[in-house]
Order: structure tokens, then C-alpha cells, then sequence
């Protein structure tokens, strides 16, 4: 196959899994290779949130996919970046959607997005309420709760207990969603940060090429992750 | 103002499976040929190159092979009585754009409708008498499996099918379908192996007696060449079939089996960011003149005269322009007059996931038409009068995708977020498998399309509107299959086993991705009254105007469409080649 200038080579692959393959099922040398570290989370300037709503996310993200136990959590992966990139851009802004009126934010859940909102919009939009209503019921705004309290509060807006209006309806799910999203998305989109989601799991990414594997039924497939722009962990 | 240009032999509206194919049959007979196609240019290199193309967030999640509802959707709603509401981003079914259409993005699954599914309501009447309900309106198809035959065997020979006969002239092989309609050769590759699920799910079918199979999918097995010197490579199990565009040649597409071999021909030429708006039909109405699309790159409308207009769209947009052209009287289920929308129908699956918690499934290693089926409980082998219901399905395990956004499995009442999510998709990923059921769906006087009152698409025409909704007769269907799948299902012995069958009641939801399977809305048949188009899937009204794919079937059969949607373009481009070229007339 002829290799495409400007596009990671498919053969480069081949060689570098070829390499581990012949050794697989003895060991497993799994060594992130050597990249500089992307600037810390806190010194990051979001593209489009605004200082309260990347606070908002920062927090968020962190309660929905914690670092404590087993396994990387939103912080670590770099979540908060993925969706300040993914709201910045044409899922933000619902470039490929249909977003013409009359809407009917009010209807059946079962008749999919009809708010007049887009993605980026729902979230500028339902973080001050969403806070209000942090502040009324517990005291502080949502990033400023503890732990505990947070799971609760995000508990109550996944069950709309504080009945959010009808335009701001998806705010929850698209949240959790775009969390998942940036944990398990190839990394050159900002969250999945050095491959770790994959890694704990045990998906190979982009590896794409199995053939020699089919028939081992029931045996681990061995190799770790290689990511589209050819990082290894 | 309009542009007019030079006038074509031939223009097929969309260019996917079946422009591909009426491109070819019909350059063949030396006529210029133009094929009109609204979405982008798209080729395996370097459209869908390694390893850009394997990204699971850009196509599998934003869907960045579909087309944009923005530029172009439908109204869904599910009975008369509701205001439809705008597909504004897409869920349930994900209609293609682009050359090769939804053809570049399916998961290869091809199948041969059962026989009982070609004459489906005097089959049903003559065996199981008065039986079918006032509301279903089912009908038989106007040509046999027969007359069919050859024509499925020359789109499997084209696209590149791996699979294993089960009935090759009526002679039964071991290993295959047992239950098939009789072909007349064995599939072009042979099989493609199963990964472990299949194999779990194969020896438990056959301890309970049942048939199973390797599943039949354009997914090559080996390397291949079809007849247009169009080659194939055996595939690698990558894991992203549906939703991408293959990039090593493995997977049928119209690029992969025709496209590069029809580009090569003097008489064909195709235009891409065309959208043809209408068809254009002469003053007294009885012929198309051409089609009038609007060319994006010049941002003008232009007319292209023809002496032959097909539409080789995808069966939602077929039906879209007839009703915005005046081909076929629209559909009005209060009267039950009309033809076109008539007859819109879908698909109904349902199935178990089983986590077997010391068991390594690795579903990463997948393909789109992976693992082992039984036909056991397909149409032919059931009592509808003794069960209640008519239909069947096909069940099916092969993981397809490890993709892990869209594809974790968890045992239910797992936490959808926090510590007890995390620690679960460590425990629980590559440890679950799936048996499907996909089952037929049959239409009714309820669901069809037709234009929307309020929406307008982008170049201001009325979107078309869709009524449909689950019918109980279908949803008896798939709570059958689950009453026939639970003890296979404990037979196997999995930790834990949950199902996600439809119950009775259940609305159509627009979010989950359910199937492309969209059919019906401009059916064949024999009688004007209740077809839109006849036997050789001409229009009644213009004999110039031919209308391929998913729209032409009366009801949805129990398999995916693709193998029926080929073997009806073969079988149509036959008649327009032998039939109508020498002497242009109503062939019915």
C-alpha cells in the first residue's frame, strides 16, 4: 500500500505491532513513549467556556468519572479539554443539525433534540441555573460543594428533580455523554489523556488489524493501544 | 434562471449500490449515461485511508459519513394525531450521503428474502386463512423468487459475498441455511470465520436443534476479483464496519466492486454536489423530460434533459421526489388511496447480552457481518395462526465493534456514572456477547409518508413527513422471539443475562440508532391502485421513470435489505436492457 504524504504510514504500524506480536502472550512491555506534558489543567485556557463554566465542568467531570479507585478518572484523561474543544466546535455550535423553528422543546423526550439550543448554548444556559439552584438548595454553587453533595446534586439534575425548563432538558445526558465521549475518543481530540481509558479497559485503539486473533477463542488479546497519530502505551 | 445541459440517455439520481449498478448495465449498452449525486466525491484512497478512518468519535458518534440534517431531513411523528417534529439530529436511522451512499457505511450483512416472503399475503391466506388484520396492508411481490434468482446471484458475484450454501438447487448442504430459498451456486467466497461469541452461540443453537450457519456478509474471506476485474482483500477484523468506509478493501461498496471500473467509460460521466430537486415531466404528464438539480459549486438550478430518468437514491429520498415531482398519486390512509408513501415500513430487532465474567470475548475483533446465524424462527417456519402474529427473524452473535463509546455493555442497574461506572467497565468490558433477533416488519394502512405541512428543507421545497409507529402484530413478533431465545439463552449458562426485546405499547424513539432499514413508500406490485411501480420497477404513469431500492418492497422482510435492494436492480436493468431500450413503452 502506498503510504500518503502527510498521513501516518499503515506499514509503520505493521512493523511496530509485527514487533510486539512476535513476543505476545510472554510478555508485555507497556511503555507510554515519550511526549511532553500538555499544560496542567489548571493553567489550560479554554477555547469557549467562560472561567465559571469550565470551573462548572471541571467539577463535573470529576464526580461523573472520579480518580479515586480503580482505573483513570475525568481529570487525569484530560476530560474538561475534550469538551471545551468538542463545544468550540461544529458539535458545539449543532453545525450538521437541523436547527430551524417552530421547535418544541416541550415534547417527548422519544422525538429526539427539538430545543432551539445548540449543544454549546445548553451548557452556557443551564450552569447558572443549575448553580442557582446548587446555592438554593445546598448552600454554594456546584463547584464549590464537596464531594458528597455533588453526587447528590448531579444525582437530583439527572432525575430533573429541580424540573429544569424544557430548552435546558438534555443538559444532564449531553454532559455525561460528552464525559464518555472524551475519555474513551482517540486522544488527538484533548481527553484520553496518554491512551489511559483504553489501556484500563483493555481496547488496542486504533490497531485495527486482527486477523491472527480470530480464532484464538477465549484467549486475551495481548498488545496494549496505538492511537491515529501513531502514540503507543 | 436555470442552466440547461447537454442531454444524457440516461440520468439515475444518486449514486450508491443502485446507480452503480444501472450505471453499468446501462453504459454496457453503449448509452451516455449521468449519474447525479448531492453529496461529496468519496474513494477508498484517500477518503477512507488507515488510519484516519478508524475513529470512532469523528464517524462512528458524530457520523461524519451521514448526511446532515441540515441539509436535508424529514418530519417523524408517530400517528396522525401528533404534529411531526423535525429528524433534527440523527438517531434511529442514518440515511448516507456521498458517492457509494449508504453502501460505503453498512455493515455487509446480505441476505435472500425467505419464499414465503415473495408472495407474502396469498401465502398467508392460502395456509392460514383469513387471518391478516383489516389495518395490514401486506402484498405479494409481482415477480417470484424465481424469476429473481439469477439476479441476487450476479449481485453477490459483483459485491463479493462470503457465506456457506445451504440450499444449492434444492440439494441441502451441511453447515449452511438450511431453510434458504435454493440458489443456483454456492456464494462467491467462502465463509469468514466467527469470533468466540459466534461459536458459543452456534454449539449452543445446535445442542437445542437448531440449524445454525456462518453469517452471509460482503465482508471478503479471501482475496477476490469479480467480473469487472474489481479486487478484494481478505479482511482483518479491524472493528469498523458500519458507520466507515473500508479501508483495505474488504468490505462490498459500489466503490469496491463497480465504481472504479464504470469511471473508466467514455459514455458515463456523474456529478457530485448535485442535488436534483424534481423531475421533470412533459406537458401531457405521461413521460419525465429530465430532472432539475441544483448545482452547489455554481450555486444555480440546472436542467438536465434525458430521455430516461432513475432514481437510485436512497429509499426515503426516492419517495421525497416523487411526491414533490407528481409521479404517482400521494397516499391518503383515510381514503387507503393513493400509492406513494403507501406502504412505508421498517425494521423491529430485539436480543439478550450475557457477561460471562471469566470468558475473553475481545470485541475489538469484529466485522459487520461476523458470527453465526439460525433461520429457525424465520418466516417460513411459523404457525401465524397458531402464534398470533406474522413475521419471523433471523438471530444472529458476532460482535461487530469494540468501540467503546458506543459499545459497553453493562449488566443492568449499574450506575450510569461515577465510582460504581468506573469500576463496572473495568470489570465488565471484552466479557459480554449478544444474540439478536432481527424480524420482519409488515406495513399498514397507518404507517406511510407524505409531505410535511410546516418544514422546508434548505432549497424550499416541503420536507416529506413520516407516520410510523410499532404495531402489535409486530410486537408480538419479538416478544415470540423472546420467549424462543430465553432458554437458549439460559442453556449457555452466563453470569449474568438481560433482554432488550420491545413490549407491547412501545412508541418509536428517535434516539437510539435502531436500523437503516427504510422500506416501502413506492412498492412494486401488479395492480396501479396499490403499487406505485410495476413488476420492472417502472413507474405506472411515466415509463421513462424507473425507481430502484428499499422503496420497491411491499412490506420489510425479516432480513437487512441490501441483497434484495441488488437483486432488484439486476432484475430491472434486465427488462430496461432487453425489453424497454427497443421499443420505449408501459412494459406492463
Amino acid at each position: 500500500m502506498r503510504d500518503l504524504p502527510g498521513l501516518p504510514s499503515r506499514r509503520g504500524f505493521l512493523k511496530a505491532s509485527a514487533a510486539t506480536a512476535a513476543i505476545a502472550g510472554i510478555a508485555v512491555p507497556a511503555k507510554a513513549e515519550q511526549k511532553p506534558e500538555p499544560v496542567a489543567l489548571t493553567e489550560y485556557k479554554p477555547i469557549c467556556l467562560k472561567p465559571s463554566e469550565w470551573a462548572f465542568v471541571m467539577a463535573a467531570v470529576a464526580r461523573l468519572i472520579p480518580s479515586e479507585g480503580e482505573g483513570p478518572g475525568a481529570i487525569e484523561t484530560r476530560v474538561p479539554v475534550f469538551i471545551d474543544m468538542q463545544l468550540a466546535g461544529d458539535y458545539g455550535r449543532a453545525a450538521d443539525w437541523y436547527m430551524e423553528g417552530p421547535h418544541d422543546a416541550a415534547a417527548s423526550p422519544l422525538r429526539g433534540w427539538q430545543t432551539p439550543l445548540t449543544p454549546l448554548e445548553v451548557y452556557q444556559q443551564a450552569i447558572p441555573v443549575f448553580d442557582e439552584w446548587c446555592k438554593v438548595t445546598h448552600g454554594k454553587i456546584f463547584a464549590e460543594l464537596d464531594a458528597a453533595t455533588q453526587d447528590k446534586a448531579l444525582t437530583s439534575l439527572q432525575k430533573d428533580e429541580m424540573k429544569i425548563r424544557p430548552d435546558l432538558r438534555e443538559f444532564f445526558t449531553i454532559l455525561l455523554g460528552n464525559t464518555k465521549e472524551g475519555y474513551f475518543a482517540d486522544p488527538m481530540y484533548g481527553g484520553n489523556h496518554g491512551m489511559q481509558a483504553w489501556t484500563y479497559i483493555g481496547f488496542p485503539g486504533a490497531r485495527g488489524s486482527y486477523r491472527e486473533w480470530v480464532l484464538k477463542h477465549n484467549v486475551k488479546y495481548p498488545l496494549g493501544p496505538v492511537s491515529i497519530s501513531g502514540e503507543r502505551a | 434562471m436555470a442552466r440547461t445541459e447537454k442531454k444524457k440517455n440516461v440520468v439515475l439520481v444518486g449514486f450508491g449500490w443502485t446507480g452503480a449498478i444501472l450505471g453499468m448495465e446501462l453504459a454496457n449498452e453503449g448509452l451516455e449515461i449521468l449519474a447525479l449525486e448531492r453529496g461529496h466525491d468519496q474513494a477508498t484512497v484517500p477518503d477512507f485511508q488507515y488510519p484516519n478512518m478508524i475513529d470512532e468519535l469523528k464517524y462512528g458518534v458524530r457520523l461524519g459519513m451521514m448526511q446532515k440534517p441540515r441539509n436535508g431531513t424529514l418530519t417523524i411523528r408517530r400517528d396522525q394525531n401528533e404534529t411531526a417534529l423535525p429528524y433534527r439530529s440523527l438517531g434511529t436511522f442514518l440515511p448516507g450521503i456521498g458517492v457509494g451512499g449508504a453502501g460505503t457505511h453498512w455493515n455487509g450483512l446480505n441476505w435472500r428474502p425467505m419464499q414465503s416472503e415473495y408472495h407474502l399475503r396469498s401465502y398467508t391466506e392460502e395456509k392460514f386463512g383469513n387471518i391478516i388484520p383489516e389495518d395490514m396492508t401486506i402484498q405479494d411481490y409481482p415477480m417470484s423468487y424465481a424469476e429473481l434468482e439469477p439476479h441476487f446471484d450476479r449481485f453477490e458475484y459483483v459485491a463479493g459475498i462470503s457465506g456457506q450454501a445451504g440450499n444449492v438447487n434444492g440439494k441441502i448442504v451441511e453447515g449452511g441455511n438450511p431453510f434458504e430459498a435454493p440458489r443456483s451456486r454456492d456464494y462467491p467466497m467462502p465463509p469468514m470465520h466467527s469470533t468466540w461469541d459466534g461459536k458459543k452461540f452456534g454449539d449452543a443453537a445446535k445442542a437445542m436443534g437448531y440449524h445454525p450457519f456462518p453469517s452471509p456478509g460482503g465482508i471478503a474471506s479471501k482475496d477476490y476479483v469479480n467480473e469487472y476485474n474489481m479486487q478484494m482483500g481478505p479482511c482483518n477484523h479491524c472493528g469498523f464496519c458500519e458507520r466507515f468506509g473500508c479501508y483495505n478493501y474488504s468490505k462490498s461498496s459500489p466503490q469496491t466492486a463497480i465504481i472504479d471500473a464504470l469511471k473508466r467509460k467514455k459514455n458515463f460521466e456523474y456529478r457530485t454536489h448535485a442535488d436534483v430537486l424534481r423531475v421533470e415531466l412533459a406537458p401531457d404528464g405521461k413521460t419525465a423530460t429530465g430532472v432539475t438539480y441544483y448545482d452547489e459549486k455554481a450555486q444555480e438550478e440546472v436542467f438536465q434533459p434525458a430521455d430516461i430518468v432513475i432514481l437510485t437514491a436512497f429509499s426515503l429520498h426516492n419517495v421525497h421526489l416523487m411526491l414533490l415531482s407528481g409521479i404517482g398519486k400521494p397516499y391518503d390512509p383515510n381514503t387507503n388511496e393513493g400509492v406513494v408513501g403507501r406502504n412505508y415500513s421498517y425494521q423491529l430487532t430485539g436480543g439478550y447480552t450475557l457477561f460471562f465474567k471469566d470468558e475473553n470475548f475481545n470485541p475489538f475483533i469484529g466485522t459487520g457481518a461476523n458470527g453465526m446465524c439460525i433461520d429457525d424462527f424465520g418466516m417460513d417456519n411459523i404457525d401465524f395462526a397458531k402464534e398470533g402474529f406474522i413475521g419471523g427473524a433471523y438471530w444472529r452473535s458476532g460482535q461487530t465493534n469494540g468501540q467503546p463509546i458506543r459499545s459497553m455493555g453493562l449488566p443492568a442497574g449499574t450506575p450510569s456514572w461515577g465510582a460504581g461506572w468506573k469500576k463496572a467497565i473495568g470489570e465488565w468490558y471484552g466479557h459480554s456477547m449478544n444474540i439478536g433477533a432481527h424480524g420482519s416488519l409488515m406495513s399498514y394502512r397507518g404507517n406511510y409518508l407524505d409531505l410535511d405541512p410546516t418544514y422546508k428543507d434548505p432549497r424550499g421545497r416541503a420536507m416529506m413527513r413520516m407516520t410510523f409507529n410499532w404495531q402489535p402484530n409486530d410486537l408480538k413478533m419479538i416478544q415470540f422471539m423472546k420467549s424462543k431465545m430465553e432458554p437458549l439463552v439460559k442453556s449457555m449458562n452466563p453470569d449474568i443475562a438481560q433482554d432488550g426485546f420491545k413490549k407491547d405499547g412501545a412508541m418509536f424513539d428517535v434516539r437510539p440508532y435502531q436500523t437503516t432499514h427504510n422500506t416501502g413508500g413506492a412498492v412494486t406490485g401488479d395492480d396501479p391502485k396499490t403499487s406505485a411501480i410495476n413488476r420492472y420497477l417502472q413507474a405506472w404513469d411515466q415509463h421513462n421513470v424507473f425507481v430502484m431500492g428499499a422503496s420497491a418492497f411491499p412490506q420489510n422482510t425479516q432480513y437487512n435489505p441490501t441483497g434484495m435492494v441488488g437483486g432488484l436492480a439486476y432484475w430491472a436493468a434486465e427488462h430496461i436492457r432487453k425489453d424497454y431500450l427497443p421499443n420505449p413503452r408501459p412494459l406492463v
